[in-house]
């Protein structure tokens, strides 16, 4: 096998974000890239939730439409996912859910449930039937009474049905692979990262329990392809926060909001590691959260926050704020489904424009995104540097399908960066105020936290003067206005053409992309022919690319409705983007999409807005 | 440090208050009162939100931010637990700090960060031309309004109070010599000091002058009210101090307290903070660890 789709589904809080950790480990163990895909609704426990874990034989970000494997851990996840099991794929499932009808499935969308009948032509049609439908298409149902195999096990140690029941995400894994003929060492080591003294004992019992089983011979087996020492596997939250550490993070602040709050509660979790000393403040609020992160980097601390979509709004004028006194100041912003409260925990692009532009007036600011983990923890540690080297707001552009991505790594890809260029007074003796508004030779002033012997300054919102104190001065606002927007163009001059951006691959047709598209992109190039990828990091200051562009047939994909990136390209560029590739339905662009759209393009057959629409 | 003079101070900047101003007292008793603990300018912050009184920091020759409208505290909170080691004293009006930073006021109080906030409360928001402020009564009517105030009056001391602020005053904008010591005492408290002052405003408040004010305040002090809490009070006896406090804090009319009304000592949001940071109080977000990070270390939880 060159690759493989593993996916669990059942109830929030049901143990099916552990059994997909433990089948990512598992196969990670045996020498398998993984990476591994969450869907869950903005719920705390029942409504359901499934995870894809994708191996493959070198490193993958990029989802396939249809699976191989899928474990069902109750009814609701044969009615929704029967249909993306490829043919000849396999269904693992607890028989006893059959005779449920579709009405009997509280937690499902009617629309499902409609689609369902409708295809079936009946009015409320059993799990039975539906799974013989499927079957009848090419799928292999697998009955596998979970809850039965557990309470038989668990009689057998002598171990109470409750508590043998509590390792049913062991057993949906080890019977899955059993199933595939893949051994059960790499899944007794995965038990041991995973579980500690008696749970381990019992769950380790249990797994070779399930090996004991007699299993059906499936079409197709997982072999085992060799030791893969020194990988890691994380999420791209953790990887986040990890960057920041490594970035010499000193304060974060936060208010509770899907999906950011990850990466303030790993800092917190961590804070008692050597030189991981951040004092992570939980606020009343986001714009609590971004002013006192800014009193913090104005004592002199590199600070940060983190937040979605929603926080982000509240944090708008605080962003201005530090603008205009020219604090250094980083806002991790994980962007999920808007407007409004929109889709809490559902994936987008949507707030590109806004990071770039939103908030009053004129400040400057850069922005930059992510594409991957290792991008995530790169770029905490450039965003940081930016900050203090320019004295302003950045803006770190990650979202939910990366903050919940999780992936295998080689582990030394994650390097501490020695960036550096801040520009800070040195104490002084004697007692007067300093001119931290002056303009320097490069456009910078040296940065003076307070606190810094021999003097004192005035920072306002107001517009002020090189001292600090408010002016209205015609003068003296072009001089500071001038001061303060110039920054832009010495960010662009100075910052590495690599950190920018990347041009994977030329092309006739030259795909734009930025932040977690650049995964499904790349792979989607090894199925394209005449197709080029150009991936964007910087996005404010605009880099220089309209050379690039020249006499190709541009392309955006992105996931946001109407194409803010291509109204950038244009804006910057003064090139025409020919084809705008979009997916607002809060489900990640899947490799077949993203294959079948370019290739539309490539073939001329494309319109000009191509919406993609598929996900569960 | 240098010996310094009172005047050193002063910042060269001019005041533009409006002739008669409560603010002038403020600034002069706070000027005095870092003047008198010897604090260091450059280790010494004055924050502000926006309106007449956000304009102090720049009157004062000591490290000064003038924030955003309402969000004073977040900023100077975030400050001074940046460096502990620093003299924070936030400013605001009453519009600023019980208005648009009501949320701020109340979520500090649950921190106890060790500082002092000074609220300038002349009912009105003056830099705006006199609208009606969230501590001006229901009904009510100044000069600048063109009716009666239709919302009711927000209690400052009993709020602070609620919110768990550990040291709670009540000063008078004309009387700087008593302000200042109130200043003194709230910026050696150790937690967060709310200090409430009286403040007329001769342009838009023509209700609650000085005239008005004269003749009906007195000092708690004097009348022998103590606002000491100790730690390790009997709950019959913090229940007593409560509802004296309350007693004080809602008497308004013929005759009006100022002074100390409550002095507790509970942790500091800094000592608290050492509970999941042991090392904060030498390597504080300012100042940064002394070991380097340990990746290495942080990544073995995710060995595949």
């Amino acid at each position: 096998m060159e690759e493989f789709t593993w996916r669990v589904g059942g109830p929030q809080g049901g143990g099916i974000e552990t059994a997909a950790t433990l089948f990512a480990r598992a196969v990670g163990k045996g020498g398998w890239w993984v990476a591994t895909k969450r869907e869950y609704h903005s719920n705390i426990m029942g409504r359901h939730s499934y995870l894809d874990v994708r191996l493959a034989r070198k490193p993958v970000q990029a989802f396939r439409e249809r699976v191989d494997f899928l474990v069902a851990l109750d009814g609701e996840t044969l009615a929704r996912h029967l249909g993306e099991v490829r043919e000849g794929g396999v269904v693992l499932y607890d028989p006893k859910v059959l005779e449920l009808t579709l009405h009997k499935l509280p937690m499902l969308d009617h629309r499902v449930a409609e689609d369902l009948a409708k295809r079936l032509g009946q009015a409320d049609p059993s799990l039975k039937e539906v799974l013989q439908a499927y079957a009848e298409a090419g799928v292999q149902p697998l009955p596998y009474p979970f809850e039965a195999v557990a309470d038989r096990i668990g009689e057998a140690l002598g171990v109470p049905s409750l508590k043998a029941r509590r390792t049913l995400n062991t057993i949906a894994v080890a019977a899955s692979l059993h199933l595939l003929s893949y051994p059960l060492e790499p899944l007794l080591q995965a038990l041991a990262l995973q579980f500690r003294g008696e749970v381990l004992e019992l769950n380790r019992k249990v797994a070779e329990a399930v090996y004991r089983e007699e299993a059906p011979r499936l079409p197709f087996r997982l072999e085992v392809l060799g030791p893969a020492p020194g990988r890691i596997y994380l999420t791209g939250a953790q990887a986040a926060a990890l960057g920041k550490l490594a970035g010499g993070l000193r304060f974060q602040t936060y208010y509770p909001i899907s999906p950011a709050t990850d990466e303030s509660v790993f800092l917190e979790a961590h804070t008692h590691l050597p030189g991981a000393d951040v004092a992570v403040v939980q606020t009343e609020d986001e714009i609590a959260a971004v002013n006192m992160a800014v009193g913090a980097a104005l004592a002199g601390a590199k600070a940060a926050t983190a937040t979605s979509g929603p926080g982000f709004s509240l944090m708008a004028e605080g962003l201005g704020f530090a603008g205009m006194i020219e604090a250094p100041l980083v806002v991790t912003l994980y962007q999920r489904g808007g407007p409004s409260t929109g889709l809490p925990t559902r994936t987008e692009q949507g707030d590109l424009m806004f990071a770039i532009r939103g908030g009053h007036g004129e400040y400057p600011r850069l922005v930059l995104a992510s594409g991957d983990i290792l991008d995530a923890f790169l770029d905490a540690q450039k965003a940081l540097a930016w900050a203090w080297r320019y004295q302003t707001v950045v803006v770190h552009l990650l979202d939910k399908f990366l903050a919940s991505l999780a992936q295998s790594l080689p582990k030394e890809a994650l390097k501490v960066l020695s960036l550096d260029g801040e520009k800070r007074l040195s104490p002084r003796e004697g007692f007067g105020p300093y001119q931290r508004y002056a303009p320097g030779e490069d456009g910078l002033s040296p940065f003076i936290p307070i606190g810094t012997p021999g003097g004192f300054y005035w920072m306002t919102s107001d517009e002020h003067d090189p001292l600090g104190h408010i002016t209205e001065d015609v003068e003296l606002r072009e001089l500071q206005m001038e001061k303060r927007m110039e920054k832009l163009e010495l960010a662009r001059k100075e910052i590495p053409l690599e950190d920018q951006y990347t041009l994977f691959r030329d092309g006739e047709v030259l795909v734009l992309g930025w932040g977690t598209v650049k995964g499904t992109l790349l792979e989607a190039l090894d199925h394209l022919e005449g197709v080029g990828y150009l991936h964007l990091r910087l996005l404010w200051p605009f880099p220089r690319i309209a050379p690039l562009l020249e006499g190709k047939t541009l392309v955006t994909v992105e996931h946001n409705y109407s194409g803010q990136l291509a109204d950038l390209v244009q804006q910057e560029t003064l090139k025409r983007v020919h084809h705008r590739v979009v997916k607002y339905n809060g489900r990640p662009i899947t490799l077949e999409e993203a294959v079948e759209a370019l290739k539309a393009v490539r073939e001329g057959r494309a319109p000009e807005r191509l919406v993609l629409r598929k996900g569960v | 440090m240098l010996e310094l003079k009172l005047a050193d101070y002063k910042a060269e900047k001019q005041p533009d208050w409006c002739p008669g101003c409560g603010d002038y007292g403020i600034l002069s008793a706070l000027q005095m009162a870092l003047f008198e603990l010897k604090r260091d300018p450059s280790q010494t912050a004055v924050f502000s939100g926006i309106g007449c009184s956000a304009k102090t920091p720049h009157y004062l020759n000591v490290y000064g931010v003038h924030t955003l409208h309402g969000r004073v505290l977040p900023v100077a909170q975030g400050a001074k637990l940046a460096n502990p080691h620093l003299t924070v004293v936030a400013v605001g009006g009453d519009g600023d700090g019980l208005g648009i930073g009501a949320g701020h006021f109340v979520a500090a109080g649950r921190r106890n960060v060790d500082m002092l906030y000074i609220l300038y409360d002349n009912e009105v928001y003056g830099l705006t031309k006199g609208q009606a402020g969230p501590t001006l009564g229901l009904g009510e009517k100044t000069k600048s309004l063109p009716k009666p105030n239709p919302q009711s009056r927000l209690n400052p001391l009993l709020l602070a109070f609620a919110a768990g602020y550990t040291w709670i005053a009540r000063g008078y904008a004309y009387d700087v010599k008593g302000l200042k010591e109130l200043i003194k005492e709230g910026i050696e408290h150790r937690g967060l000091a709310f200090l409430h002052v009286l403040q007329p405003c001769p342009t838009y408040n023509d209700l609650h002058t000085k005239e008005w004010f004269a003749p009906r305040l007195y000092k708690l002090q004097e009348e022998g009210y103590d606002p000491h809490v100790p730690a390790g009070l009997s709950p019959e006896e913090l229940d007593r101090k409560m509802m004296l406090f309350q007693e004080k804090a809602l008497e308004w009319g013929e005759r009006i307290p100022v002074g100390v009304f409550w002095k507790a000592e509970l942790p500091t949001f800094e000592a608290r903070l050492k509970a999941y940071l042991p090392r904060y109080p030498e390597a504080y977000p300012a100042r940064g660890p002394e070991a380097p990070l340990d990746l290495e270390g942080l990544l073995q939880e995710f060995a595949l």
